[in-house]
């Protein structure tokens, strides 16, 4: 049972990590972008390239991921991104969906379509074990690796966005755009930078999760469902909702799937559709949702 | 305003322009394979329309004085496409076989277009029992998994396998193999303890396999389609499940030859059964697998590549051997016939397709993975001859 | 435009336009011109259909759907068990398709009443998402993973068998996409269409005009799903299958582009993007088996990017951008 919640928490914190760059720009730029998976796709694929064709070792795959989709992502604002910002929502919906379906059929023609496999370094391929038979709790040593960067990120994150200055012109940006471009805020760099930043977070949780998720070119349109889940249900104007939504999904969904295998992924949707009813803007909102 | 008269306009506009004209030739044998090409299972459409041009150009495109048309259709694995597109082959291009079938509900979906239309089908990859009885034209050279899951049963009571806890993905072929295997190692005196069932869609193996742990039986029996066997050997190995030893045995697509030198060498020593390994040991299978390699940048052929080489096979031989008329093409029904009865040689061992079942009946042998010239192999180390399908002996 | 004029103009919009009769004496004529195409064109009269019922409720009432779907599958399943187990007469077939949609769109349309757009985003979806999960889990009744085989239809009115070309079931579809949407079409135009669009475009305003909105919402989305399950319904019965893609998120997803292609709030939007969608889906298909989807993403983007109006105006594509008309 400790060691389900312990796979359930690890799961959680990676899924936090891919989710949290679409919950700040879709909180940021009011930008509903469904083609964050595919940023963390290509963080995973540039961990495998690199793996297996310049036998770069994994630790230092890791920021190169993360610097290759924040590089992509900052390019595609500039470019493409910026015009999109004030098209009705189901612009925004059909232009991502184009730029997702342009990255699979690009990757699975560059890359195939098989699964990626990444042969993880020796150490991070061990087990530890406490206790045991009922209360034994197993801790896979690639799982306790993935919660300590993504609890380590999260705490930055916090930091980055209580307490610098970049973090409050971010925060004024997300409550009022307008106000906060009067104050004297570029708005166009926090734009940019932030999409960069939550860009290259999905590509390092591409990079992360490529073991435990798996990894194909077909990755942005399984898992966009989840990601949507976590900023839906965690809102997107704290960090720490969809944080607490994503171990929250994490938990239940591994949970369900060992005690009631049957029933597995219904309880991850039901739950999220009772969540949504009874608190339609999220779970953990601050205050009263904003018109529009 | 405007905008919707010119939008009419140019629909009607559309509608015709798709009409293209359909050149009918009469010396041409048409062959529709229809795979899926892109998604989940593209890897299998890949690897069988690979093997099946490479029989195209080994053995040329003119048979008993007719040319051999492939036509390749993409179907994603969704069965309403693969009838559609079954249709229009067979209603638009006139083709004179249907071949592929990636998936199950495939094959089960197209079965009543070959019933109604009287064209041959052969099944190339799709492997549940119950395909060659959803219609009298349906031929098939793949694999049926209760002919491969039996084989295990019967080895493991014999090597110290008493309890064993099954794992298959939950749709047609898995239950097959789950329903077999249990019931032929109860009759040789072994326990399934419990039998798990994985969703199809979005699998995650990892709270499955961790029960599996906490149940600790002597084996865990797998069955996955071929693409998902890396993801269990992961867990597997992640879980310290050998370690605690539980051994893993499953049928080969968990070991595919075409992702198995990518598992690592985690997966030594991991036994399977199935019906064709890249290293067989014989001379025909030596030569497929080099120019299978040698038109395809080096790519190891599969199961699946083996299964569509094979049905170009049979379908050129009954081309060959049909009945007709003077110069016609032989009808749908005289090539079934042609077809039911071949008896051959196949780069896995010698096959041949029942009369009365129209299914294959082939060897399966008891393989396990070792490492060959620094690669990841399946070597066969026992063979059960002239396996039927017991999904039907009954 | 002198007072006069207007109304004249406002009664004029419900009146059927010339052009209108022309283009579907086209469709209808289309199955025998060029029978080759039968198939395809059935299958786009039972996409249009099905995007016709979501243009109800996105288009007319501003709800965005990520799973109608369910209602599309539900339809198709319960068509398709009625024939398999029941009796094989496919227009008794298609109500019983249509009353089991209804009754899942009245008992969902409780989660959409509330939220913005992005929870009702998620909670459709997810309502989608579950439904394909039970048909999975209640294999001994759908056939889960493989489906649902041995679907027979009998002849419609006793005359008009279903036939391997694909003709009859053309027609068939083709005669319910008619009668449909001259239905919709007059829902649309009526008082009742226009609180809807009342309520899409301002919910606070239509509510203190006293629109009744929660029932509305109410009615626009068991409306929309009973003909979404109308369009499933024909899917089954004219394939002579049933599989759990009915209900897979990408059907959601793709009737949703084809709405926004065509045009949203004009019931037309749904049947032009069905043609255009799927014949181009085929024609890629054929020409790059493997790769088409790159193409339809290339379209998406440069259609967005280039603004959906100007698309079917190619003279503004090049000029400096002139306001489009919504």
């Amino acid at each position: 049972m400790l060691t389900i919640l312990f796979d359930g928490v690890a799961y959680g914190m990676l899924l936090f990590i891919l989710a949290v760059g679409l919950a700040v720009t879709m909180g940021l730029m009011n930008f509903i972008n469904l083609a964050h998976g595919a940023f963390a796709m290509a963080g995973g694929y540039i961990t495998v390239l690199l793996m297996q064709r310049l036998g770069v070792p994994f630790l230092v795959c890791l920021p190169l991921a993360f610097l290759g989709a924040a590089l992509m992502g900052a390019l595609l604002e500039r470019t493409l991104y910026r015009p999109m910002y004030n098209k009705p929502h189901l612009d925004q919906v059909l232009f991502s969906i184009g730029l997702v379906f342009m990255a699979v059929a690009s990757v699975d023609y560059f890359l195939g379509s098989s699964q990626q496999n990444i042969h993880l370094p020796v150490w991070l391929k061990g087990r530890t074990e406490i206790g045991s038979d009922a209360f034994m709790l197993g801790m896979g040593h690639y799982r306790l690796f993935i919660i300590a960067v993504c609890a380590a990120l999260t705490v930055a994150l916090q930091y980055v966005l209580t307490k610098t200055r970049f973090g409050s012109r971010l925060r004024a940006s997300v409550d009022d755009q307008r106000v906060a471009a009067g104050l004297g805020i570029n708005v166009n760099l926090v734009f940019l930078s932030t999409f960069a930043v939550g860009s290259g977070l999905a590509g390092l949780g591409g990079a992360l999760g490529a073991e435990v998720l798996g990894l194909d070119p077909t990755f942005p349109l399984k898992f966009m469902v989840y990601f949507l889940i976590v900023v839906a249900v965690g809102g997107t104007s704290s960090i720490t909702g969809p944080l607490l939504a994503a171990l929250l999904l994490g938990i239940a969904d591994v949970a369900g799937k060992y005690y009631i295998p049957k029933l597995g992924a219904f309880i991850v949707y039901s739950l999220m559709i009772a969540i949504l009813i009874w608190r339609p803007q999220g779970l953990f909102v601050r205050k009263a949702a904003k018109s529009s | 305003m405007k905008r919707r008269q010119f939008t009419a306009a140019a629909l009607a506009a559309t509608t015709f322009a798709a009409a293209l004209p359909a050149l009918a030739q009469d010396n041409t044998f048409k062959i529709g394979l229809i795979l899926p090409m892109t998604g989940q299972q593209a890897s299998t459409g890949r690897q069988i329309e690979a093997a099946a041009r490479l029989y195209m150009a080994q053995n040329g495109d003119t048979v008993a004085g007719k040319k051999i048309q492939l036509i390749v259709k993409d179907d994603t694995s969704l069965p309403d496409t693969t009838r559609r597109l079954a249709q229009e082959l067979v209603v638009n291009d006139k083709v004179n076989v249907l071949a592929g079938f990636g998936i199950t509900p495939s094959a089960l979906a197209t079965a009543p277009i070959a019933t109604q239309s009287k064209t041959p089908l052969v099944v190339m990859a799709a492997a549940t029992s119950s395909i060659t009885e959803a219609s009298p034209y349906i031929v098939r050279t793949s694999f049926t998994l209760p002919q491969v899951s039996v084989a295990l049963a019967d080895w493991a009571p014999k090597n110290g396998i008493k309890k064993v806890v099954t794992l298959v993905s939950d749709y047609g072929p898995g239950i097959d193999a789950e329903k077999f295997f249990k019931e032929r190692l109860t009759f040789n005196g072994g326990q399934v303890t419990e039998a798990l069932r994985v969703p199809m869609r979005n699998p995650d193996f990892a709270p499955f396999l961790q029960k599996v742990r906490d149940l600790k039986p002597d084996a865990m029996f797998v069955f996955v389609p071929s693409g998902a066997g890396a993801a269990v050997m992961k867990q597997f190995l992640e879980r310290g499940m050998d370690k605690a030893g539980i051994k893993m045995i499953a049928t080969g697509d968990v070991t595919d030859d075409d992702q198995l030198n990518d598992m690592g060498d985690g997966a030594l020593g991991v036994v399977s059964s199935h019906h064709y390994s890249a290293a067989h040991p014989s001379a025909t299978n030596k030569k497929f697998v080099e120019a299978f390699g040698k038109a395809n940048k080096g790519l190891r052929p599969n199961f699946m590549a083996v299964g569509g080489y094979d049905g170009m096979r049979v379908i050129y031989e009954a081309l060959r051997t049909a009945k007709t008329t003077g110069k016609a093409t032989p009808t749908g029904d005289a090539l079934l016939a042609a077809m039911k009865g071949q008896i051959f040689e196949s780069p896995r061992g010698p096959i041949f397709i029942d009369a009365q079942t129209r299914d294959v009946v082939q060897n399966v042998y008891l393989r396990k993975v070792e490492k060959k010239d620094g690669q990841l192999y399946n070597i066969e180390f026992d063979v059960i001859k002239d396996v039927k399908d017991p999904g039907k002996t009954r | 435009m002198t007072q006069l004029n207007a109304r004249e103009w406002l009664l004029g919009q419900s009146r059927i336009k010339p052009l209108e009769a022309v283009f579907w004496l086209l469709a209808f004529a289309a199955p025998v011109l060029t029978p080759s195409h039968a198939l395809i064109i059935n299958e786009i009269a039972i996409v249009a259909l099905f995007a016709i019922s979501l243009d109800i409720i996105l288009g007319y009432t501003g709800i965005v759907s990520l799973g109608h779907a369910a209602f599309f599958g539900l339809g198709g399943y319960a068509a398709a068990l009625f024939a398999k187990h029941v009796m094989p007469d496919p227009l008794v077939g298609l109500a019983v398709g249509i009353a089991a949609a209804t009754l899942l769109g009245l008992m969902a349309s409780l989660t959409i009443l509330r939220g913005s757009d992005l929870t009702r985003l998620m909670v459709t979806l997810g309502l989608g998402l579950i439904l394909m999960e039970l048909a999975n889990k209640l294999d001994w009744l759908t056939g889960g993973a493989d489906g649902l085989q041995g679907v027979v239809m009998g002849s419609i009115l006793g005359r008009f068998e279903f036939d391997l070309s694909g003709q009859t079931a053309a027609y068939y579809s083709l005669s319910v996409l008619l009668v449909f949407f001259m239905l919709l079409r007059r829902v649309t135009q009526s008082p009742l269409g226009a609180t809807l669009m009342a309520i899409r475009d301002n919910r606070l305003r239509a509510m203190s005009i006293g629109i009744p909105v929660n029932a509305r919402l109410t009615l626009a989305y068991t409306l929309a799903a009973a003909v979404a399950g109308a369009a499933g319904a024909l899917m089954t019965q004219t394939t002579g299958f049933a599989s759990l893609d009915l209900f897979e998120f990408h059907r959601s997803a793709d009737v949703l582009l084809i709405l926004v292609i065509g045009g949203t709030g004009w019931l037309y939007g749904g049947v032009a993007g069905a043609i255009v969608f799927k014949l181009m889906q085929d024609f890629l298909s054929s020409i790059t088996p493997q790769y088409w989807m790159f193409w339809i993403g290339l379209f998406l983007v440069v259609l967005v990017l280039v603004g959906r109006d100007r698309l079917i105006r190619p003279w503004t594509w090049l000029g400096a951008g002139r306001k489009g008309q919504s």
